[in-house]
């Protein structure tokens, strides 16, 4: 018997130290995953219908995507995610096949085969300065078999070969203060006209041959009053300028080279004066001005008169003009009203022509319109129809033709900032959830089927069948709470303003809702959202309220803009209530009260040094009060290098009357020398984390007890010179030293320096230890370090006596006031990649082992054991330690091909990676954010704790039958020898 | 710049490349103060026969120093980076299917921008800079074919081989008991009663 358990035991420990790894059969894909695509706020849409074929739009993004979109559904053909400082100037087609972008200030110009997105050529053009940017792509432009493409950026006029992307020539515009405002070129002409301002005070025009780019002629003029910098070019030798005083719209004739100014004051061509604004459509011999919330059309006549010729009262946003039959152009223009929007295509000559009026509901969370782009087809009729592409406020995308959406895209969730999950509604009784499922036959034949396929007897027909049964598996898209958990809402707030529900089953998005500001105040129009936090989460108290969330929103980029809180029932996407709180918000400092109806009492500190209480209650004000003396925050200054740490001090009632302010003292400081570190990353455990022991075994039935303290920060900072980009400097002039600081006594408890290495430092804190990952330059390649932390004040308590007789402290509350001894362990090891962001699994009670979550440069998520990045792994483990399940020392961490959490997909432009527990002890939920959002369920250790997706009911059904049926003829046979044996 | 016959374009590109790599080499442009080069080089991936990820270029991207720049390949695999000042850097390759170890790139400004390259993962300095990847990436788990082993190491299988042991194995192992040795136990076994499998099922009596 001790044999058989000690050979069970052998067995589980076996069993328990192979290495798992998180892999997946390719017919398992999205089973458990699912993958979304997006491409980011539209720029720039440049159409591409003229021929047969597809019909596509080219599109920049403020993501820095250039994508090709199918102009029938909305899909993406191609995309290319550009580098993060790689903002995309100007989108053009040029040659009918070739896609030129101008990237990162005009310096970077690429071009893309149209069809399939490969990139043909990059050229990078010479700059000295900072200046704004203009690509233009001549149509009509041709120079010895050759299409230059002009290119203004950094000081230098460039023109650019189409074919290969060959610089032709170069034109140094550097002068003091010389600014391009257009780059014009008349048709059926060789001279390129450049019109800039030099000092935002003289008028310069050159004439450029486009052959040699030698200048032909140049004029300039002084303005006396000065421009502004808005510019409306109206025709091939006029613009329109505002001066600098906005109040007089001086049109800048340059006909042959000679420059003419003619100033209109705008008082006189419209009632009501004020601060104009020159909206950036470019339209022939017309402009719109914004005066007062207005918008003014005015033409431009033959000798630069202004004349009004329409005004809108509504805000309204409009397209380019766009030449359509006769030698007459068209744009289009949309305005609001109600819960419609109202699409209209005039001509630019005559605006009393209105080609199209449609009028589409639009959802009021999408917004206000941003952007318009058109684009015309030839009807059956010979006549123009118009399709429009529209970018709405929540950034999505939609394409409207023949008064209806034709499609739409969610492009909001492009730039998610923040993420929470929450829990969906219990079943209730009156829903029945029995007709989702099957009947009992079809359960059998769908189980039979599974059986056939993990057999691998299917046929081909049965094998797609099999595939279609699993993806649509019966509950997994059910709008309730499910047993283990699997089901649950991912709320995503976006940049936008707009918060987002998705389905942890497939992605789909069950409710969306646009921040509100709650004054419509001038100022604020739309908040940003910058964070999401829980703020009531009924389950024991208060059972008939839905559970909601709090976002913090803010009026403006700037930190000291106020902010706006707001609250969303979680449920049914509807905002309970918002309020304009008055005051800045820096930091958001969930505590760990509820009052009786389970809201979460929450710190708001602002830049005055105050704190806020909310919610404003007096129920919440005497929990706070009782807990006044045990509430410590903490501030990070990374620009001066200092860690602060505050304690409540009193009511602020002495300067304003209200009793949910309070002021702090500062108790604690922490200073860096400026001279030679430099704070880069800052780090603090999850709040939420669930520890499930504090005791650690060793192998030699030693025991350590983990130092599980919630108000651990860690720290990194580097020499001033480190905190460049890799390269810039040598490996004794950098140094990158972690800390471990507790924020309640601001005691360093471990101080860890690395010589020769840099940032940047991308850290997961869990439990009682942290990974970093940063640059070691003497190797030239990324290192991991592990620091794990123990305790050593409760090391004594080993003796099974001192335990029995209660002379352990194992019941002394943990203080951060007790000096702590504290023994760490750190080990460090190769990475052989460059990281996004790291994560850490959490599962319900912690009991199971933990993955990190590793998002690589490649923008895919590598799950890693955190047994390999364990202190006490060694060279050469003893049998005692293998069996332990210690991993032999590796100099570098492994990159398994199949523990790529993404398998074959990519999370492009990565940017965060949440794990959260679900009810199943053995499960996480996985989603990754970036310019495309990826779900997935990890199971760190197996799923010991039910049976896999792939489970065959059908042969333990026919296991269990076979058994039976064993067992009566064997009773059978059993009885006749009985009966036989009777008869001898 | 150079006379380009267009009517090879192979050509063309050829000599368009040599340029590149000649001015990459020798003659690398300064502006303002500080010297920057460029750093020319190839990505070769060998053809492959894997199902599921073709080696396509336009989904390549080459990343120096973690990220500050990213580049793509030309349709004959070349990237270049410009405006790199003097220094050692990191390129790495980003390509769906395939790993690549990251490259130490030194960049001298004493030699006008002279690259010099190392597999860091390898420690295998490159003469030229031609990057290959280390191996092939398999993101899914093979299926393994239908065989009898696998049935059989599945836990039914055990269940099922243990009984056909016990059944079959068994009375061969009491036949090679000694006989009188087994009268003996039949014996005892008869006094305190056989427990059939008869008596299991009480209501068949």
């Amino acid at each position: 018997m001790a044999m058989a358990i000690r050979v069970f035991l052998l067995l589980l420990i076996f069993l328990s130290s192979a290495i798992v790894s998180f892999s997946l059969y390719e017919d398992q894909v999205g089973l458990m995953d699912w993958h979304q695509r997006y491409i980011g706020k539209v720029k720039h849409a440049v159409f591409h219908t003229q021929k047969t074929g597809r019909k596509r739009v080219i599109v920049s993004t403020e993501e820095n995507v250039v994508a090709s979109l199918d102009l029938r559904l909305g899909e993406i053909f191609w995309r290319h995610v550009l580098g993060t400082k790689d903002a995309i100037d100007g989108v053009d087609i040029a040659l009918g096949k070739y896609v030129i972008t101008l990237s990162s200030e005009g310096t970077t110009l690429r071009a893309w085969n149209l069809p399939d997105g490969q990139m043909v050529w990059e050229t990078s053009l010479h700059s000295a300065q900072h200046s704004k940017s203009l690509l233009s792509v001549p149509t009509n432009l041709k120079v010895d078999k050759d299409y230059p493409i002009i290119v203004f950026g950094g000081g230098y006029l460039h023109a650019v070969s189409a074919i290969d992307g060959e610089v032709l020539w170069k034109k140094d515009f550097t002068e003091e203060g010389f600014e391009i405002q257009r780059v014009l070129q008349p048709p059926g002409s060789s001279i390129i006209y450049v019109l800039g301002f030099l000092n935002s005070s003289e008028a310069v025009v050159y004439q450029i041959d486009s052959k040699s780019g030698e200048v032909v002629a140049q004029k300039s003029m002084v303005f006396p009053g000065g421009f502004s910098g808005e510019i409306s070019s109206v025709s091939n030798d006029k613009v329109v300028v505002l001066d600098s005083t906005r109040s007089i719209l001086v049109t800048i004739g340059f006909l042959d080279g000679d420059i003419s100014f003619q100033k209109t004051q705008i008082s006189d061509i419209v009632e009501d004066s004020g601060k104009a604004e020159i909206l950036s459509p470019l339209l022939s011999n017309m402009l719109a001005v914004k005066v007062n919330k207005r918008t003014i059309f005015v033409r431009v006549g033959g000798e630069g008169k202004l004349e009004v010729v329409d005004s809108l009262s509504d805000e309204i946003a409009m397209s380019d003009s766009l030449p359509v039959a006769d030698d007459q152009e068209a744009f289009a223009s949309v305005h609001h009203e109600g819960s419609k929007i109202h699409l209209m295509v005039k001509l630019v000559n005559d605006l009393d022509t209105v080609l199209l009026r449609e009028s589409i509901q639009m959802d009021q969370h999408r917004g206000r319109v941003h952007k318009v782009f058109i684009n015309n087809y030839i009807r059956t009729d010979r006549t123009n129809g118009f399709r429009a592409l529209i970018v709405m406020e929540d950034h999505s995308l939609l394409l409207l033709q023949q008064g209806a959406i034709v499609w739409s895209r969610e492009e909001g969730l492009a730039s998610v900032t923040d993420v929470t999950t929450v829990e969906l509604p219990v079943a209730k009784d009156g829903v029945s959830v029995a007709k989702v499922e099957h009947t009992l036959l079809e359960w059998l034949k769908g189980h039979m089927l599974k059986l056939k396929g993990s057999l691998l007897l299917a046929s081909p027909e049965e094998v797609v069948a099999i595939q279609e049964l699993r993806l649509k598996s019966s509950g997994k898209n059910k709008l309730t709470r499910d047993h283990n958990g699997f089901r649950k809402l991912i709320l995503a707030l976006t940049r936008a303003g707009k918060l987002f529900a998705l389905h942890t089953g497939d992605g789909r998005i069950v409710w969306s809702m646009l921040l509100n500001s709650p004054s419509k105040s001038e100022a604020c129009e739309r908040p940003n959202g910058i964070n999401l936090y829980q703020w009531q989460v009924p389950h024991h108290h208060a059972m008939d309220k839905n559970p909601s969330v709090l976002v913090v929103g803010r009026c403006g980029s700037d930190s000291s803009a106020p902010g706006v809180l707001s609250f969303v029932d979680v449920y049914t996407g509807k905002e309970l209530s918002s309020s304009d709180i008055g005051h800045s918000v820096v930091q958001v400092m969930p505590l760990p009260f509820t009052d009786s109806t389970e809201q979460r009492l929450h710190l708001i500190a602002d830049t005055d040094g105050h704190v806020h209480l909310y919610p404003k209650t007096s129920e919440a004000l005497s929990i706070f009060q009782r807990e006044f003396q045990n509430v410590y925050w903490y501030t990070v200054g990374a620009d001066d290098g200092i860690i602060r740490g505050h304690a409540m001090k009193s009511s602020c009632s002495g300067e304003t009357a209200d009793e949910y302010c309070f002021s702090t003292r500062e108790l604690w400081t922490v200073v860096f020398p400026s001279e030679s570190e430099k704070i880069i990353s800052t780090l603090t455990r999850k709040p939420n984390e669930v520890v499930h022991t504090q005791a650690k075994v060793n192998t030699d039935q030693d025991l350590l007890y983990k130092y599980v303290s919630k108000n651990l920060l860690f720290v990194a900072t580097v020499s001033p010179k480190g905190a460049g980009e890799i390269g810039s400097v040598t490996p004794e002039e950098s140094s990158l030293v972690v800390y471990l600081i507790d924020t309640i006594t601001g005691r360093i408890l471990h101080r860890l320096s690395h010589q020769g290495c840099q940032g940047p430092v991308h850290a997961v804190f869990s439990e009682n230890w942290v990974v970093y990952h940063y640059f070691n330059l003497r190797a030239h390649k990324y290192e991991v370090t592990v620091v794990e932390i123990y305790d050593q004040s409760r090391a004594e308590n080993k003796n099974v006596w001192k335990l029995i007789l209660g002379k352990h402290n194992l019941t002394a509350p943990i203080t951060s006031y007790s000096r702590p001894e504290v023994l760490t362990k750190s080990q460090s090891y190769f990475f052989a990649q460059s990281v996004k962001t790291i994560a850490v699994t959490s599962t319900t009670k912690g009991i199971t082992s933990k993955q990190l979550l590793i998002g690589t440069i490649g923008d895919q998520i590598l799950a890693l054991d955190k047994r390999f990045v364990d202190p006490r792994r060694t060279l050469n483990p003893s049998q005692a330690e293998k069996e332990e399940g210690i991993i032999p020392l590796t100099d570098s961490l492994p990159i398994i091909p199949q523990s790529y959490v993404t398998h074959s997909l990519k999370v492009e432009g990565l940017r965060g990676i949440v794990a959260a527990p679900t009810k199943l002890e053995s499960t996480t939920h996985v989603f990754a954010y970036g310019v495309d959002l990826f779900y997935t369920r990890l199971a760190p250790s197996k799923t010991y704790d039910s049976l896999t997706d792939d489970f065959s009911y059908a042969l333990l059904l026919i296991t269990i039958v076979a058994l039976v049926a064993a067992i009566y003829i064997t009773w059978v046979l059993s009885e006749k020898k009985e009966l036989s044996e009777k008869w001898r | 710049m150079t006379p380009i016959i267009r009517s090879n374009s192979v050509l063309a590109f050829f000599v368009f490349q040599i340029c590149l790599i000649f001015f990459a080499s020798t003659l690398p442009y300064s502006s303002g103060s500080e010297d920057s080069y460029s750093i020319t080089g190839r990505v070769k991936i060998p053809p492959s026969n894997v199902i599921g990820h073709t080696a396509k270029f336009s989904n390549v991207k080459v990343i120096l120093n973690g990220g500050k720049k990213i580049t793509f390949l030309r349709p004959d695999g070349y990237f270049t980076f410009h405006k790199v000042p003097a220094g050692t850097h990191l390129i790495e390759v980003s390509a769906m299917g395939y790993f690549f170890s990251p490259v130490r790139v030194d960049v001298s400004a004493r030699h006008r921008g002279k690259v010099q390259a190392t597999l860091t993962e390898t420690r295998r300095s490159l003469t030229e800079l031609v990057l290959e990847p280390l191996r092939e990436e398999q993101y899914y788990e093979i299926r393994e074919p239908f065989n009898i082993m696998s049935i059989v190491k599945s836990p039914m299988g055990l269940m099922v081989g243990f009984m056909v042991v016990v059944v079959f194995l068994m009375p061969k192992l009491m036949e090679n008991i000694d006989p009188e040795e087994m009268k003996q136990a039949q014996e005892e076994m008869r006094r305190q009663g056989v427990p059939s499998l008869t008596s299991l099922f009480p209501a068949s009596r």
